[in-house]
């Protein structure tokens, strides 16, 4: 038992390190300047909406409709056409030959190393308590952890998101090196209170949701740096790498969608349980006042997307103070409010 | 900059519409947007005066004269108020008004949750909780502020969906719109030529767009379909709306005829459902005392289980005997996570201890005091509990008051302090402290029963000498182990300690509107997800023939909001069309909607 708890602790360890080790290589590949013509080499996947209509050729006078040849760093907008986002941002990163990345690959593979160490750790741990192994803070974060790398690394399949990589890698590291130093606890079982399947489900979905959030936040960062690029006109190392600030405002909306309703799920299922471990199900602790505050702000900036005024920049940083909200509810409330939701050692 | 491609969805139907005379249904769907521009403009005029952040950014293009505001009598200011009201900005900034006002009550002690942190608040910050209290923060979520928000949100809410609800429907039963002329301003779109027949490509994209509702149209021999489907993303935006409506009523209603009571019950003691019965109780305005169902309950036995190694807790079972008004008995267990359904109503296990059952002769030998007295647990792994055993009823007229610990594994160390080292009753021990005088009982000020009131009462002490000679006044302390009968100091009578039944703390709810709130929750969740996962998309098909006499194949497709599958969709439903032999990419030389 111990033995199993203390290789998964051995596990979570690495697992951080390898974070370590992909935030530095996805930062070096970052850093590499981009060639200064971008390549034109599109990966397949990208050629979306305007290009077969393009070939067709339609009526002369529509072509200007098109987008426009893309600039590197988008400097010139796109209309919002749905080609905007194939044609610009990812043609950048993609841009250069795949033997300029070679930083971005091995910050890949260190990637996908680590979310496995994590995840063997995780199941570890869970035989070592004899239990779901998301019942205190220390495993939590781990969840959270591990969701974000397995979204980053199925978006990633879809399309080339290795900008995100830095990030998120460094997101790990910090959240597991938190968890490793101030919130470890040894396996052990749970209190009556938890025993549930609820524990089961509103847990789980809880930790994931915090994972999910933590890329869309991270993206809604991106683009609110590309945006500002865009805006002066000029870019940085940084903000050359990224797509257009609306392409990466869809893939935030995107992750945020999935999210929020996982959100609402945490506080269906956590209703659900407090009504049948204290008789009512909702009773505005200060755990439920946070994760309602939380739901709401993603209600508004889900709102906000589809108020005129208010989409673009100003949604972003719903995203962003949604989960800093998140950040709150699950570090600052449970060590300084006074909580029914005080979790078993931490 | 514009973030949104469903901008872009309304303008092709922009160039069209005057031409199509159908409803527009692009237009509808960018209505959050198309329909707040257009009130935007309508309404810029009265927000030049009121300047509050969510008209100041109106775009002043229809600014209205001085006198046009001069003219605008009551039912104008209340319609543009209204319009305000119901507008995505505002409901926006409700929203976020209903995020920030809610969080004062995470920050300051809330009086319904912690009711002693409040008290304690007043103590700590004399000056400041009488302002807290007038501004209603020690009670946030009963606050008339808080109220005011969300009632707004959710008039506002309604202001908002039933309108777009209506228009759903009318969606519903119409035709979907014309297929504007050209496609040319459809980023996703195609167009090529094939062999086969304009008959059999008609055919087959019916079939590929089995899915969608179709309106087929033709003209000059050129056959158009207009097709749409994900009706259920607007209808689940709708529902997911219209459900929050419904878990706010069911909630209210249910605060209303609520009740609640919390009573403690010994082994072997019965409990009958009755309001004098509990400890404490509260109901909504609206409560009648008929819906308290009168069984009554036994506690048979409670069992609880420790771990071995860290003394937490394991397992809290209470086996009870259930007794209709009308029924047999019937046995039943509670645990923590698994309420007892009973008379519509939940009985929750929510605490648990120990109930010394002990007895108290007066100095004059008399029964002065019997019972089982619960002690509350201090610790949770060890089980020292506190109470207070009050004897009244002495015939000598001094009151005795015992306080003091029950250990349930009682150990003694070199220092003569008493503590237990198990949450088992394996060597259990009472220790107290005796006070003798006025209880206080019958002043009618009503009295915490784990509390004493010690202000008329002294404390029994005795003169011990130290081995270096000096002396101390100390509390005389009794320790009494079961069986055991002990005499108490002063001669003030003895104490019997019987035996040590366990006690749980049960909370009974009534809410009959438990299962609405859940429904009207799955139902919002549901909602949810379609309005967010569900793609509402349009597909125009249009099959001509060129100059050559080929049939020439133009289409587009469109979507509301983010669909990354969209340009996959329009393929899906194309290249069943393309099979023809012969036929291929060619671009035709005219498309078949402008020679049309
Ligand atoms: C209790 C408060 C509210 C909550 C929690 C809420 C939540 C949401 C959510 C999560 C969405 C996203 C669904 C989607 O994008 O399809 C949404 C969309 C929408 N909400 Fe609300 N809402 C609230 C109040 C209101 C009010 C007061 C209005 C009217 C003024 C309103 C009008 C709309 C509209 C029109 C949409 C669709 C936006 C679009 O199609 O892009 N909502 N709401």
């Amino acid at each position: 038992m111990t033995e199993l708890g203390q290789l998964s602790l051995y596990l979570v360890t690495a697992a951080m390190t390898c974070y370590l080790i992909a935030t530095v290589t996805f930062a070096i590949d970052l850093s590499r300047r981009v060639a200064s013509a971008p390549s034109r080499v599109r990966e397949p996947q990208l050629v979306a909406a305007g290009a077969p209509a393009e070939a067709a050729g339609s009526a002369t006078a529509d072509a200007a409709a098109l987008p426009p040849a893309t600039p590197v760093n988008g400097a010139a907008r796109t209309n919002a056409g749905g080609a905007a986002e194939p044609a610009t941002g990812s043609g950048d990163a993609a841009g250069p030959t795949q033997v300029r990345r070679r930083a971005a690959a091995i910050g890949m593979s260190t990637f996908v190393l680590g979310a496995l160490f994590l995840l063997i750790g995780i199941v570890l741990r869970g035989i070592a308590a004899g239990r779901v192994p998301w019942a205190n803070m220390y495993e939590f974060t781990m969840v959270a952890v591990f969701v974000a790398s397995a979204l980053f690394l199925g978006i990633q399949r879809r399309r080339d998101v290795r900008y995100l990589g830095t990030f998120i890698s460094l997101l790990a590291v910090l959240a597991l090196f938190l968890a490793l130093t101030v919130l470890y606890t040894d396996p052990a079982a749970v209190q009556p209170a938890l025993q549930s399947y609820w524990l089961a489900i509103h847990v789980s979905i809880a930790s994931s949701a915090m994972g999910v959030f933590a890329v869309a936040a991270t993206t809604s960062v991106l683009q609110l740096v590309k945006d500002r690029a865009e805006h002066r006109g000029t870019a940085g190392r940084l903000a050359a790498k990224l797509p257009t600030a609306d392409s990466l405002e869809r893939l935030s909306y995107r992750i945020n969608a999935v999210g929020f309703v996982l959100w609402t799920f945490v506080l269906i299922s956590g209703s659900i349980w407090a009504e049948h471990a204290w008789g009512r199900f909702w009773g505005w602790d200060p755990k439920e006042v946070w994760s309602f505050v939380i739901w709401v702000v993603y209600a508004a900036y889900l709102h906000a997307r589809s108020t005129r005024g208010w989409e673009g920049r100003r949604a972003a940083w719903f995203s962003i103070i949604g989960f800093v909200s998140i950040l709150v509810n699950y570090y600052v409330v449970n060590f300084f409010f006074s909580s029914l939701h005080s979790y078993s050692g931490v | 900059m514009r973030y949104r491609p469903e901008g872009l969805a309304g303008e092709p139907e922009v160039e069209e519409s005057g031409e199509d005379g159908t409803p527009d249904g692009a237009a509808r769907d960018g209505e959050a947007r198309d329909g707040e521009a257009a009130r935007a403009s309508a309404t810029a005029a009265p927000s030049a005066p009121a300047s509050n952040t969510a008209t100041a950014t109106l775009t002043p293009t229809a600014t209205a004269t001085g006198d046009q505001l001069a003219r605008w009598g009551a039912r104008e200011w209340l319609r543009w108020m209204w319009r305000q009201l119901t507008s995505m900005r505002v409901a926006l900034l409700l929203l976020l008004l209903l995020a920030v006002a809610a969080l004062p009550g995470a920050f300051f002690p809330q009086r319904p949750q912690t009711p002693e942190k409040v008290a304690q608040y007043y103590l700590d910050h004399p000056d400041l909780a009488p302002v807290l209290e007038r501004f209603g923060l020690f009670d946030v979520y009963a606050s008339p502020w808080f109220a005011a928000v969300y009632l707004l949100l959710f008039v506002s809410l309604v202001g908002c969906i039933v309108p777009r609800a209506i228009d759903h429907v009318r969606t519903l039963r119409e035709p979907p719109p014309r297929a504007p002329r050209r496609f040319s301003r459809f980023p996703v779109r195609d167009a090529f030529v094939t062999t086969s027949t304009r008959d059999d490509v008609v055919a087959s994209a019916t079939t590929a767009l089995k899915p969608y509702r179709v309106r087929r149209e033709e003209a000059r021999g050129v056959v158009t379909l207009s097709a749409e489907r994900g009706y259920l993303r607007e209808a689940g935006n709708i529902t997911f709306h219209l459900a929050l409506v419904g878990l706010l009523v069911s909630v209210a209603y249910g605060s209303l005829v609520h009740y609640r009571g919390q009573v403690i019950v010994v082994e072997g003691e019965t409990f009958a459902n009755s309001r004098i019965a509990y400890d404490s109780f509260d109901a909504g305005t609206w409560f009648a005392a008929d819906s308290l169902d009168p069984f009554r309950m036994q506690l048979d036995s409670f069992t609880a289980e420790f771990d071995e190694t860290t003394g937490a807790a394991k397992d809290f079972t209470a086996s009870v005997t259930v007794t209709e008004p009308d029924g047999e008995p019937t046995a039943a267990t509670i645990k923590v996570n698994h309420p007892l359904r009973v008379g519509g109503a939940n009985v929750y296990l929510m605490g648990n201890g120990f109930a010394p059952r002990v007895q108290v002769r007066d100095a004059s030998g008399a029964l002065a005091f019997s019972g089982a007295v619960p002690f509350i647990p201090q610790n949770d792994a060890t089980y020292e509990s506190r109470g207070v055993i009050k004897v009244a009823d002495t015939t000598t007229g001094t009151q005795i008051g015992l306080n003091g610990w029950l250990l349930p594994t009682a150990v003694v160390d070199a220092d003569a302090n008493a503590f237990s080292i198990s949450p088992y009753p394996d060597d259990p021990a009472l220790v107290l402290d005796v006070w003798s005088g006025d209880l206080g009982l019958d002043d009618g000020v009503p009295q915490n029963v784990y509390q004493l009131d010690t202000d008329g009462l002294t404390q029994v002490t005795q003169q011990t000498t130290a081995d270096d000679g000096t002396e101390t006044t100390e509390p005389v302390r009794v320790v009494v182990r079961p069986g055991e009968t002990v005499d108490l100091p002063d001669g003030l009578g003895t104490i019997t300690f019987e035996d040590l039944p366990r006690y749980v703390g049960l909370d009974l709810r009534y809410d009959p509107t438990l299962g609405f709130v859940l429904t009207f929750a799955l139902l919002a969740l549901g909602g949810l997800a379609g309005s967010l996962f569900l793609p509402r998309r349009r597909v125009f098909v249009r099959v001509g023939a060129d100059d050559a006499g080929r049939t020439v194949v133009t289409a587009a497709a469109l979507a509301r909001g983010d669909d990354p599958g969209l340009d996959r969709e329009l393929q899906r439903v194309l290249t069943p069309l393309r099979s023809g032999p012969g036929s291929g990419d060619a671009p035709p030389t005219q498309s078949p909607g402008s020679t049309a």
